[in-house]
């Protein structure tokens, strides 16, 4: 087998320093009757070049050659050949957790450029490195607020991505929190007055996203300041990155929860990812999950190492922040050297592009009669649209054209029938909005010939 | 230190300074092709949530200066790829390249989760495929793909049991955990709602039998048992164990961090386990990476499948895949769309590249294990008598005499070429080295390890003070990491500290 190096006399030689006879022996603890005779049922051993095949065949039956107008949480961007090369440096791709910081110092390093650059763009003042994606780092952020907080009510707007929502309910089932939902209001934004209502002195958090699911971007100032005035912390979740090359930080949140997808990874029918949690200095102490800090070595020599490790499960056990072990690192160094490589310039240009393409295509679709914007607030790369007729009769259409068309927000959403959630990146040409546009033009016109 | 044992040398290892260091207004490393639509006004469309000066003290670097920045922040990286990493519990086995192509396939790395099923078939595939394998090699009868990491899995595995004895009438209130085991088991058993009971191990370091019998109560809900224990020992009266469990309604959880032990040799579905997550990251080789992506499946008895969390990968009668998330029963979602797909990815190739001969490549492991044991067995004490299969743990008894720690010979490692070894755990041994080699490891590089550990136990007794200042060749000495936990800096800031209070 290529992978091991041993030869059989290699083998006997070792077998017979340890002094047994068989490779038998040194299983003898397991009892007899557990261990297994016959050879397991497995495919393979195959070649190099046969998983190659396998793997190639398997790419076959996929949306390949598809255009896309999916984002909801997964989004297209371009990504430089220059990061691949990076965190494919075997230095890189087959370290572990930097715990011997002399001779990890290159992934400390990367981790605490990883750390400043999450704080830039979120305005906070500290960042972890990293949790599992988005939708974990939002639920992390809620027990941090429950720690910090000791309340046990938290206040989800509706509008938050409806799997991170989910995942919310799945941990705090147990923990003793009380998850109520906000609506939205007539502009696709958190519906204020409902805040008003529901806010009360017993609420750990508050918790939105921004841009949020619909696309609309929220004022997060304004509801900081709703939230804080009886005590409660507000959670901002971003799950589109790239939106804070152009959007306002979410500085006067007390915890940021992001997703940082958009920084360089492919979107890989789902993760791996990368989440982040950014905070007020004040908050570090309960927060989980890694962090890097500098310090110096016994010439003082500048170093980085993980600290603040007092809140991680291996010391604190039962007592942790978290349970988190293992977290998303080739990720966050990914997203480093990508969002390294983009620089202030080319995050800026971006993020421009998807403004721009976004609202060009919705100015397109609401030339076509029957469609129009259904929430009118400031929106970035995303924005939803009313549909004359059913979302998914409409992207079975479209599937022919092969373009994938927008999300159809009834699965989620049933208040929201023959909705759809419009993504466009600097990734999709004009060609395809423009196709786009004329196939959703027809659709709704022969649907509507039928009416 | 003898002539034929081979120690690190420097190589050119040049200073680097932080990227934003570097940084000069006006430089760029990316370029977007030209926008092809009318280009709009970003003040006029966002309003007041306009961010009209950018992101501040982002970098400005060119192409060239990203690249050698990072390639050497990478030469000052140990590696799998430079030498033998035999942290003990992480299994540091060899990742190979191919596994790293195949994810990156066009129509693999490009899939969105929320596409089509029907263009979705060849990823639905791939998972499908997995759990095949898994399910083979744990002996298990269901498995979910779906949680991110190891702990993620744990979790997992312990909302399964809560529901299914909720089912029964009764959540129960708490989980047995042993002394040896990862830290990572009590603080989930914390989240799934459950009180934490530590269990002693006897004197040969396994679950006390005895003890656990008195310990299991109407009020617990199961053990969390880890097998191979951390002690790199078989749990050789598991099957007792399971029973004990289940004759009072609790269920047995297995940590599979240690399945590099079992994979091919014995299924855990054969001995008792209810309920076990695996580390892909681990014994499936996708890299660690600097401490992740891995991911953390759970296999799991029938009567757990129910349970599962969404979405669930189910086959439908015309033969087509499909993810399903509408399950009443379910524990809920663990993370968005569907697990850690890029790593399951590796891991099926990895599997693929085996095949059955997995058996093979525990036995090495098994071999390298007790062939190091076998040697070091006199320079350092062995704090528990029973066979090793995967890793062996032994303790800096003997060096303590001399002032000198497990810590200090770990470093010391260092200026032999190797990454050190497991230190201070498990709890349960004082002091501890625990040393998992995998099975990727060469008789030579052994032979090497085994050398520079005699070396340094040798130096231990003779100038103990060469090991507590070590490690020597590295670019930097040991860290104030008193200082940096008392007074965080935790992030770059012009002119600044960046100082955390």
């Amino acid at each position: 087998m290529r992978y091991l190096p041993k030869s059989p006399a290699e083998r006997s030689e070792m077998l017979a320093a340890i002094g047994v006879e068989s490779i038998e022996e040194l299983f003898s603890s397991i009892p007899e009757k557990f261990r297994l005779r016959e050879a397991l049922n497995l495919p393979g051993p195959l070649s190099e070049a046969e998983i190659i095949e396998y793997f190639k065949q398997r790419a076959k039956e996929s949306a390949a050659g598809y255009a896309s107008f999916l984002g909801a949480g997964v989004y297209n961007h371009l990504r430089s050949v220059v990061t691949d090369t990076i965190i494919q440096r075997g230095e890189f791709l087959t370290s572990y957790t930097p715990y011997q910081a002399e001779i990890s110092q290159g992934t400390l390093q990367a981790i605490f450029e990883f750390q400043t650059l999450m704080c830039q763009l979120t305005g906070q003042e500290v960042a972890n490195a990293s949790m599992w994606d988005g939708s974990t780092a939002t639920t992390e952020a809620v027990l941090m607020a429950e720690r910090i907080t000791r309340r046990r009510r938290v206040l989800v707007a509706r509008s938050v991505h409806p799997e991170y929502r989910e995942v919310l309910a799945t941990y705090a089932r147990n923990s003793g929190l009380t998850v109520e939902e906000v609506p939205f209001a007539a502009d696709g934004t958190i519906d204020q007055v409902a805040i008003g209502t529901a806010l009360g002195d017993d609420v750990a958090a508050l918790v939105v996203q921004s841009p949020n699911f619909f696309g609309a971007i929220e004022s997060v100032g304004v509801l900081a300041e709703l939230a804080h005035s009886r005590g409660a912390l507000l959670v901002t979740a971003v799950a589109e990155g790239v939106s804070l090359g152009l959007v306002r930080p979410p500085a006067e949140a007390d915890i940021v929860a992001m997703e940082g997808q958009s920084f360089g990874l492919a979107p890989s029918y789902g993760g791996p990812f990368v989440g982040v949690i950014a905070t007020h200095e004040k908050f570090v102490r309960q927060m989980p999950g890694r962090l890097a800090g500098q310090a110096n070595d016994w010439n003082g020599r500048r170093g980085f190492v993980l600290t603040l490790a007092a809140r991680e499960q291996h010391i604190r056990r039962e007592k942790a922040t978290s349970n988190i072990c293992t977290n998303q690192a080739l990720c966050a160094l990914a997203a480093t050297v990508h969002l390294t490589l983009l620089g202030k310039e080319g995050l800026r240009e971006m993020a421009q592009q998807n403004l721009s393409k976004a609202h060009f295509a919705l100015t397109e679709l609401e030339k076509i009669p029957g469609v129009r914007r259904a929430f009118e607030s400031p929106f970035f790369n995303e924005f939803t649209i009313a549909l004359p007729r059913p979302v998914e009769s409409l992207n079975q259409q479209l599937l022919r054209e092969k373009i994938i068309g927008p999300l159809a927000l009834d699965a989620f959403y049933p208040e929201l029938p023959d909705h759809a959630l419009v993504c466009v990146t600097e990734t999709t040409t004009r060609d395809q909005i423009e196709k786009f546009v004329s196939e959703v033009r027809m659709a709704v016109a022969l649907a509507g010939d039928r009416r | 230190m003898t002539e034929k044992i081979r120690t690190a040398s420097r190589h050119i290892s040049r200073d680097e300074g932080l990227i934003f260091e570097k940084s000069s207004p006006g430089k760029r490393a990316f370029d977007l092709p030209p926008l092809d639509v009318p280009e709009t006004d970003a003040a006029k469309a966002l309003g007041g949530k306009y961010r009209a000066e950018g992101v501040t003290d982002f970098p400005e670097v060119s192409e060239i200066e990203v690249l050698r920045h990072f390639t050497r922040l990478s030469t000052w990286n140990y590696a799998i790829d430079l030498g033998m990493y035999p942290l003990g519990s992480c299994t540091m086995k060899y990742n190979p390249r191919v596994n790293e192509l195949v994810a990156r396939l066009e129509g693999i790395a490009t899939e969105h989760p929320f596409q089509p099923q029907s263009l979705s078939q060849g990823c639905l595939k791939i998972m499908q495929m997995l759990e095949r394998c898994l399910l083979e090699i744990t002996g298990m009868d269901s498995i979910t793909l779906q949680p991110a990491a190891g702990a993620q899995g744990e979790l997992t595995g312990l909302l399964l049991i809560r529901a299914y004895l909720e089912q029964q009438g009764n959540a129960r209130k708490k989980v047995l955990i042993p002394d040896s085991a990862h830290g990572t088991n009590p603080a989930t058993a914390v989240i799934a709602g459950y009180e934490v009971e530590n269990i002693k191990s006897d004197a040969q370091g396994q679950v006390d039998v005895d003890k656990l019998r008195e310990l299991v109560t109407e009020d617990v809900a199961a053990l969390m048992v880890t097998n191979p224990s951390t002690l790199g020992i078989f749990e050789q009266r598991i099957a007792d164990i399971a029973e004990i469990l289940h004759a009072r309604g609790a269920l047995l959880y297995m940590d599979g961090a240690n399945m590099n032990a079992l994979a091919g040799v014995a299924r855990p579905g054969d001995f008792g386990v209810d309920v076990m997550h695996l580390n892909l990251h681990k014994t499936f080789s996708t890299p660690h990476g600097g401490g992740g992506p891995g991911a953390g499946p759970v296999a799991m008895k029938k009567f757990l499948a129910p349970f599962r969390p969404v979405p669930v990968l189910v086959e439908k009668s015309n033969g087509e895949l499909a993810l399903e998330s509408d399950r009443p029963q379910s524990i809920g979602r663990l993370k968005a769309f569907c697990g850690n797909f890029g790593v399951l990815v590796r891991a099926l190739a990895y599997i693929l590249a085996y095949g059955p001969g997995v058996r093979q490549s525990t036995e090495d492991a098994v071999l390298n294990a007790n062939y190091i044991r076998k040697h070091l067995e006199g320079a350092f004490t062995l704090p528990y008598a029973l066979p090793s299969m995967h890793e062996v743990v032994f303790s800096d008894a003997q060096q303590k005499t001399k002032g000198v720690n497990t810590m200090d010979i770990a470093k010391r490692l260092i200026d032999y070429g190797f990454h050190p070894y497991t230190t201070a755990f498990p709890l349960i041994v004082p002091g501890a080295l625990m040393i998992e080699p995998t099975e990727s490891e060469s008789k030579e590089e052994c032979d090497l390890f085994i050398e520079a550990m005699r070396a340094i136990a040798e130096e231990a007794a003779q100038e103990p003070d060469l090991l507590q200042h070590a490690p020597h060749s590295t670019r930097i000495g040991r860290l104030d990491e008193v200082t940096a936990a008392r007074k965080p800096r935790l992030r770059w800031v012009r002119g600044g500290s960046g100082a955390a209070s």
